[in-house]
Order: C-alpha cells, then sequence, then structure tokens
C-alpha cells in the first residue's frame, strides 16, 4: 500500500552507550539556558547505538548511505557560515540501499582526541556533537546530539604569588599581593593590600574579576569584557601601614579555565581588577591577569584509563609578572 | 599528588602597623572653604567676591594655610585652564545665571540672598573636588589660584 504524496522517513535517535553511568554537566547555551548534556574527556571512547525508526511501517527507505560523525567545531557568531572543525570522524554504518525496517546500528569512537573544553561566549561557540545521517537524493534525515567536554589539569608545579608595588607618585603607594597566580575554578583567592602612601581620601575599595574574551586575529582583534564578580574588601579611608585582606573564593562564580588561542580563533582569559575609588568618585585601578584551570574530580575506577592519563596534562604556564611601579589611570 | 580537602584561606602575613601611623593625622588632609560673600563696587559694576580658605598637610602645596579673595570668574578661568592643560575630566561650576543679570527683576538679581548661598555651595564643591584630583595638583594654575593672592592672567602655563 502506498500513501500518494507521502514519502516515507524516518526519525533517527542516538544513544550512548554508557547513558545510565555517565555523568552529565550544565553548559550554558547562547540563548542564556542553562541544560545538562553527557560529560567527556579527551582520551574518551564514544560508543553507542544509532536507531533508526521508520515512520510509515511496511513502507521502503530508500538512501544513499548511513553514517554517523563526531565533530569538533568553532563558530565565530560574526561568521556562522564558517565553521573550523578541528575534529572530524565519521564512521559508515550502511552503504547505500534501503530499509524494509526500523534498524539500530552500533558505533565507536575509539579514544577520541577532544584537545578543547566545550565554550559557548558571547562571540563565539566551540561545541562537540554526534550527527547521524541518512543521505537521501533529496533531503538528508539528519540528528545531532551535542556533548560537553572538560579539559582537566593537576596542581601546577610552578604557581608563584603575584607582588607588586603601584602607585601615583607622591599621591597613593599600594603593595598588593595574591597568594598564587594559577588557581582552580573553585580555588580561593587569598592576598593583601598594603598602604605605603595614602594622600588621597579613600572611600572604599573593591576587587573584581573580569572576563575577557578574545575573537579574530591581526588587525580585526575584538575584546569583549565582562565583568563577573564585584567583591568590596575595603570601606572607608585607609592610612599608611595599613593590610587589607583579601579572601575571594571562585566557586560562586561561573566561569572557565583561561583558554589560550584556541585553534588560533579565540581566548579567554580572566583578570583581577583592584579599584579604589575615592571620595569623588574617582577610581583608581590596576588588572593583573590569573590563569583559570579546572580540577578533576578523584579519579574514580570506573573512569577510562586514558581518561585518566589526559587529568595529569596540565595545559599552558604563564609567565611570572616582573615586579614594576604600576600604571594607574583615573 | 595529594590534593587537600579545604583550601588554606589563612590571610597572609602583614607587617605590623606602626601606631603613629594609626593614630597620628592622616597624610591626606585638604579641606577648603568657601565663605563670606562680599559685594564689592557699586551701581552696574558690583559683583561678589568670596574667601577661598585652604587648610592641608599635603606636601605638594607651598602653604599648609591660605586664604585668597576670588569671584565667580576666577573659578571659571580655571576650570577653563585645566580643561584645555589636563586630561582631566573638570566638574561643573553653579550656573552663570544670565538672566540674573538682567534688569527690571522683582529681586535683587544676582546678589539675592539665596543665590549667593546657592553659588557659595557650588563653588565649594567645585573646589574641593579639583583640589583633590591628583593631576590637577601638578597644574601651576591651581595652585596660583589657591595660593597667591591675585591671579596673573599673563602667567605660563605649566606643571609645578
Amino acid at each position: 500500500m502506498s500513501f500518494f504524496g507521502f514519502g516515507q522517513s524516518a526519525d533517527i535517535d542516538i544513544v550512548l552507550n554508557d547513558a545510565e553511568t555517565r555523568k552529565k554537566a550544565e553548559h550554558k547555551s547562547e540563548d542564556g539556558r542553562k541544560d545538562k548534556y553527557f560529560l567527556f574527556y579527551d582520551g574518551e571512547t564514544v560508543s553507542g547505538k544509532v536507531n533508526v525508526t521508520l515512520k510509515y511501517p511496511g513502507k521502503r527507505l530508500e538512501h544513499n548511505g548511513i553514517k554517523i560523525e563526531f565533530v569538533g567545531q568553532i563558530e565565530l557568531y560574526y561568521d556562522r557560515g564558517n565553521h573550523h572543525e578541528f575534529v572530524s570522524l565519521v564512521k559508515d554504518l550502511a552503504r547505500p540501499g534501503e530499509l524494509t525496517q526500523s534498524q539500530t546500528f552500533d558505533f565507536e569512537f575509539t579514544h577520541v582526541e577532544k584537545p578543547y573544553e566545550s565554550y559557548t561566549g558571547q562571540n563565539v561557540k566551540l561545541r562537540y556533537f554526534l550527527r547521524a545521517t541518512v543521505s537521501r537524493r533529496l533531503n538528508d534525515i539528519s540528528k545531532e546530539l551535542d556533548i560537553v567536554v572538560h579539559t582537566l589539569s593537576t596542581y601546577p608545579e610552578l604557581n608563584s604569588s603575584i607582588k607588586m608595588e603601584v602607585g601615583i607618585e607622591d599621591c597613593l603607594h599600594i603593595e598588593f599581593e595574591y597568594n598564587k597566580s594559577k588557581y582552580h575554578l573553585k580555588d580561593v583567592i587569598v592576598g593583601k593590600i598594603y598602604f605605603l602612601l595614602v594622600r588621597i581620601k579613600i572611600r572604599h575599595m573593591e576587587i573584581d574579576i573580569i572576563k575577557r574574551e578574545t575573537t579574530g586575529t591581526g588587525p580585526n582583534v575584538y575584546h569583549e569584557n565582562d565583568t563577573i564578580a564585584k567583591y568590596e574588601i575595603m570601606d572607608g579611608a585607609p592610612v599608611r601601614g595599613e593590610s587589607i585582606p583579601i579572601r575571594l573564593f571562585l566557586a560562586g562564580y561561573e566561569m572557565t579555565p583561561t583558554m589560550r588561542d584556541i585553534n588560533k580563533k579565540f581566548s579567554v582569559r580572566y583578570y583581577l581588577n583592584l579599584v579604589l575609588i575615592d571620595e569623588e568618585e574617582r577610581r583608581y585601578f590596576k588588572q593583573q591577569e590569573i590563569t583559570l584551570w579546572r580540577k578533576g574530580d578523584i579519579v574514580r575506577k570506573s573512569m577510562s584509563h586514558q581518561a585518566a592519563i589526559a587529568s595529569q596534562r596540565f595545559e599552558g604556564s604563564s609567565h611570572p609578572e616582573k615586579a614594576t611601579s604600576g600604571v594607574f589611570l583615573t | 599528588m595529594s590534593d587537600p580537602v579545604v583550601a588554606d584561606t589563612r590571610r597572609l602575613n602583614s607587617k605590623p602597623q606602626d601606631l603613629s601611623d594609626a593614630y597620628g593625622p592622616p597624610s591626606n588632609f585638604l579641606e577648603i572653604d568657601v565663605y563670606d560673600p562680599q559685594i564689592i563696587g557699586v551701581g552696574r559694576g558690583r559683583y561678589t567676591t568670596y574667601e577661598v580658605r585652604m587648610r592641608t598637610n599635603l606636601p605638594i602645596f607651598k602653604l599648609k594655610d591660605s586664604c585668597v579673595r576670588r569671584r565667580y570668574s576666577d573659578f571659571e578661568w580655571l576650570k577653563n585652564e585645566l580643561e584645555r592643560d589636563s586630561k582631566i575630566v573638570v566638574p561643573p561650576l553653579p550656573g552663570k545665571a544670565l538672566k540674573r543679570q538682567l534688569p527690571f527683576r522683582g529681586d535683587e538679581g544676582l546678589f539675592e540672598e539665596s543665590f549667593i548661598e546657592e553659588r557659595r555651595s557650588g563653588l565649594e564643591q567645585f573646589i574641593n573636588r579639583i583640589a583633590g584630583h591628583p593631576l590637577a595638583q601638578n597644574e601651576r594654575c591651581l595652585h596660583m589660584f589657591l595660593q597667591e593672592e591675585s591671579i596673573d592672567r599673563n602667567y605660563i602655563p605649566g606643571k609645578v
């Protein structure tokens, strides 16, 4: 029996083999919604089944091949048409032919390299996904399953503190110190501000965390700054010799690890901005970059050997800052 | 590498503060009063002057206690000098009140008591704001305005 004007079609469903046991992670989408996705690490195998369910039982589905792809790509919002794929794997599931009934296909991408962390930002998105496609003459049927990838690091061997004397000649001299230059996402920033000379009337002091997303290269570089946190550390007027402590818990803020020049397409960097405000609302500030990294959870037995190795890798290292007289801007 | 269960959040070591620093006079003392309005002259050429008294312990000012007489146009002069020579965003002055200079008003015009008080207060706010600005403190025009008996409009602008 054939339905006049109704071609056969199918629904595709991708199911992971370890869907029951694999952890999910929250990830914010472009429109700000938070969804949960399966969490993967570099080196882990991605395996599962593709279910192709025919819409109209009894009718054949002619196709030009069924395949599944694992894709990692970077999408710049100002250039949506161009997807930059840095990982692209494909497995053929069926040669061109026809399906007479609904069918399930197994797939496995073994020890897949996932070099970067999933990221959805203001001007750029990096995502990983599985895409199953039933190719047809006129229109393909496809389904995507997004996953989230986290990049892990361990405690860096070198993690010097940041200590600097900055100020305005004869007006304001302070020495600031942060206990580390590299912090993990659930770390605590411990520091202090020591006043050496105070000839202006300071009303209060705060520390801000600024996220800077940089996209583009050469003359088309674009920086998007976002103040993630504002934390008052002092209320009132300090005098010479006073030490103001800083204790800032990072776990409360939504941040990502520092990403430097990802696939030569974008960077995400974090800065601590120390801001002093005087009685006439004039602002004096000193910005300092910090490196953020993601600490793995305690390695569980179920984690694959590859992922355990991956969690030992430490990504990038920043140059320790030279001690210099800071640049203060009003 | 073993993971500490709780992060070390103890304060960093700091030098104990010298008690004379803690309880002594602050190094940022700067107070300017604009007061005692006096009407100078007669008839149509009248104008108001104000006493501008500065007390400070900032080393950049030669006199720690100074007193000068200034009129509104002197404040305007200072504002223009600073806007031209420095990168500072200069705070606003109280209004010029041109309307009050027109004849046939029902009140005393420029010399109305409430207006003078309003202007005095605005000028005091203005001068305190600008004198506390670290970049303004480098300008010769500010020092001349605050600490010299009269303003030499032919002075050579520059930094202190």
